[in-house]
């Protein structure tokens, strides 16, 4: 599965602090994307296992987003949007017809840009928002731990939990974005993607943010967009330096261990965006 | 008018030091004075023009209320060869046809409304959407003609139906249309409020629509795709986010359409056939609405007469002037009305 151009990283040749991580591997290959029929991704492969947090860096406009997006299928969304490849999770094709969207979406969770709870909803109905949207039931006593476990994890227990009955938007943004990322891991996904989840939190909040990535590694997939090269240093374990040069689809320059792409990167372009010499 | 609270705080009194708060003048052009005075000249007439006929109504009740006393509210007939005048048919009838009209339209233009800004491919929305606004084009006297000729014949059927069925609830029975009679006693069920009902409720189906349509497009995008992301069905997105989002839209809307409902004439007059008993039989023949009145009479009467039909006027405007205005309240004050946080 490894190529010449965009060499994968699995979990041995990573640092790994956790011996049975918890969550899936996900493996995009050969992923293309369109908008209409503008080119934005060119056969993009990346390995995401399990137990790693992959950063997906690069400048605005190269496709990181989209290959972001194209991971738990909200790129259809999009009505002119169109793509090509696999995106396997655990191996099987998550774009296989006799795969439910909706199966794929709750098994893949993601946390956005700017923090989006529902503003109609309490705190607590917001992070079991996603078994009211599943149709699933769940007894009073289960909901509550349930919101009480999610909160925890996602580092926002001790903040709300005298004030779960008040609306979701009362909380600082910060706040908000922790709340969602609860929301997202109350479905109990096996894969979490954040797409620049920090970028319109102010340093203290994304500290938060980055504590919380840290301590949710070991449960479930993370891959996380970002544009703050510290931060993808700081939080994760493997990188894939996306570039789309003048007029031409985005695609993966070099992937591999953070320490290789800040240390010693491979490629110049790879060396001159870390180090801050353009992007 | 804006703010019933002032929050703003009390200027502060001059420092002996002389820190005061400095008046700020603006500068205006030439052209910005014109337009500004232009647009308020404009403004003010709106109001002028709206104050006008509220107070010309209004002053009717005057000689109205001086010749027939209160019984103006109370009494049902209008005869005027024996100078008796009273709204309370009227009034009942009015409120009969606009409610039957919502209860109608009201899930019509809520799911068309979810289909056009939420289900149709886009190539139908827009076709959709106009077709939508040509319903609301259509004049009034060709929604009459249709119903009178098309839908009241068919009509019939459904009423007698409801009345065979549900005719033991009071609203749902007609007095001489016994279903089960040897022949079909037509004559009992036709030109019905009900029947006026279901025409009015293709007029408004309308404004309804295109009000809740404009608010569940603007639903965040940002919040429906945290709902997909959840693995939402499209049902349950819609559930979570649109509706909650645009039920400041819904309950607006529908408010428009009662108001519109409330006021409708022509169609109604061609519809209803005469009948001032204070009855609560929709489906049963005959009914008058304030507008039926005043549409029906007005050539026929005395001067006084005529100032008692204005009254009668006077008294729609106030029902429809109310209901605007808690349409207007309850738009601004939802969330969908409001400018979008963050």
């Amino acid at each position: 599965m490894n190529t010449v151009a965009t060499p994968a990283i699995d979990a041995a040749s990573t640092q790994v602090y956790s011996a049975n991580p918890a969550g899936a591997r996900l493996d995009a290959e050969r992923v293309s994307a369109w908008f209409g029929t503008h080119k934005v991704l060119e056969r993009v492969t990346l390995s995401m296992p399990p137990g790693v947090v992959t950063a997906l860096i690069g400048p605005s406009g190269c496709g990181k987003s989209t290959f972001l997006r194209i991971l738990n299928r909200m790129h259809e969304l999009v009505p002119s949007a169109k793509l090509g490849g696999q995106v396997r999770l655990n191996g099987a094709d998550i774009y296989a017809p006799d795969t439910p969207v909706t199966v794929t979406r709750k098994r893949i969770g993601m946390v956005f840009q700017k923090p989006n709870p529902f503003p109609a909803m309490s705190i607590g109905e917001n992070v079991v928002a996603g078994l009211k949207l599943n149709g699933a039931r769940a007894s009073r006593t289960d909901r509550a731990r349930l919101i009480e476990d999610c909160l925890i994890r996602a580092g926002l227990w001790n903040e709300v939990k005298d004030r779960l009955g008040d609306a979701g938007g009362s909380l600082s943004g910060g706040q908000q974005q922790r709340l969602c990322i609860a929301r997202s891991l109350a479905v109990s996904p096996d894969v979490l993607l954040m797409d620049e989840p920090c970028s319109a939190l102010d340093p203290t909040s994304t500290r938060r943010i980055e504590e919380t990535i840290a301590v949710l590694r070991d449960q479930v997939t993370i891959v996380i967009v970002t544009h703050n090269m510290q931060q993808a240093a700081r939080v994760s374990q493997q990188c894939a330096f996306f570039l789309a040069e003048q007029g031409t689809p985005g695609q993966i320059v070099e992937a591999g261990s953070t320490k290789e792409i800040f240390e010693q990167p491979r490629d110049p372009r790879t060396a001159d965006y870390v180090h801050g010499r353009f992007g | 008018m804006t703010t019933l609270i002032d929050l703003q705080p009390p200027a502060p009194s001059p420092q002996p030091d002389g820190d005061a708060p400095r008046t700020i003048r603006k500068s205006l052009s030439l052209s910005d004075k014109v337009f500004r005075s232009g647009d308020r000249a404009i403004a003010a007439a709106v109001l002028v023009i709206t104050t006008a006929i509220g107070s010309f109504l209004g002053y009717q009740l005057v000689p109205t209320l001086h010749t027939y006393g209160l019984r103006f509210f109370t009494e049902n007939q209008i005869i005027p060869s024996e100078n008796l005048l009273g709204i309370a048919a009227g009034v009942i009838g009015t409120i009969e046809v606009a409610i039957i009209a919502l209860a109608i339209s009201f899930p019509l233009a809520l799911c068309m409304a979810l289909y056009i800004s939420e289900i149709a491919p886009p190539w139908l929305r827009g076709a959709l959407s106009a077709a939508v606004d040509l319903m609301a084009a259509i004049p009034s006297i060709i929604y009459g003609l249709w119903g009178l000729l098309l839908v009241a014949p068919h009509a019939l059927y459904f009423s007698r139906w409801l009345n065979e069925y549900l005719g033991w609830i009071p609203i749902f029975h007609v007095q001489g249309g016994d279903p089960r009679a040897a022949t079909f006693n037509l004559a009992s069920y036709t030109q019905s409020p009900f029947i006026a009902g279901v025409v009015v409720s293709m007029m408004v189906l309308p404004v309804g629509c295109a009000v809740m349509t404009g608010v569940f497009q603007q639903a965040p995008v940002g919040e429906r795709e945290a709902a997909y992301a959840l693995g939402s069905t499209r049902w349950g997105m819609i559930r979570t986010v649109v509706i909650p989002f645009g039920r400041g839209g819904i309950i607006g809307g529908t408010m428009l359409a009662l108001g519109r409902a409330l006021g409708e004439t022509i169609a109604v007059l061609l519809i209803l056939t005469e009948n001032f008993d204070l009855k609560l039989r929709p489906l049963e023949e005959g009914g008058v609405t304030i507008s039926w009145l005043i549409a029906n009479f007005w050539g026929d009467v005395s001067q006084v007469q005529l100032s008692a039909l204005l009254a009668a006027g006077f008294v729609l405007f106030v029902i429809t002037l109310i209901v605007n205005t808690f349409a207007a309240i309850i738009v601004s004050r939802s969330r969908s009305g409001a400018v979008t946080e963050i």
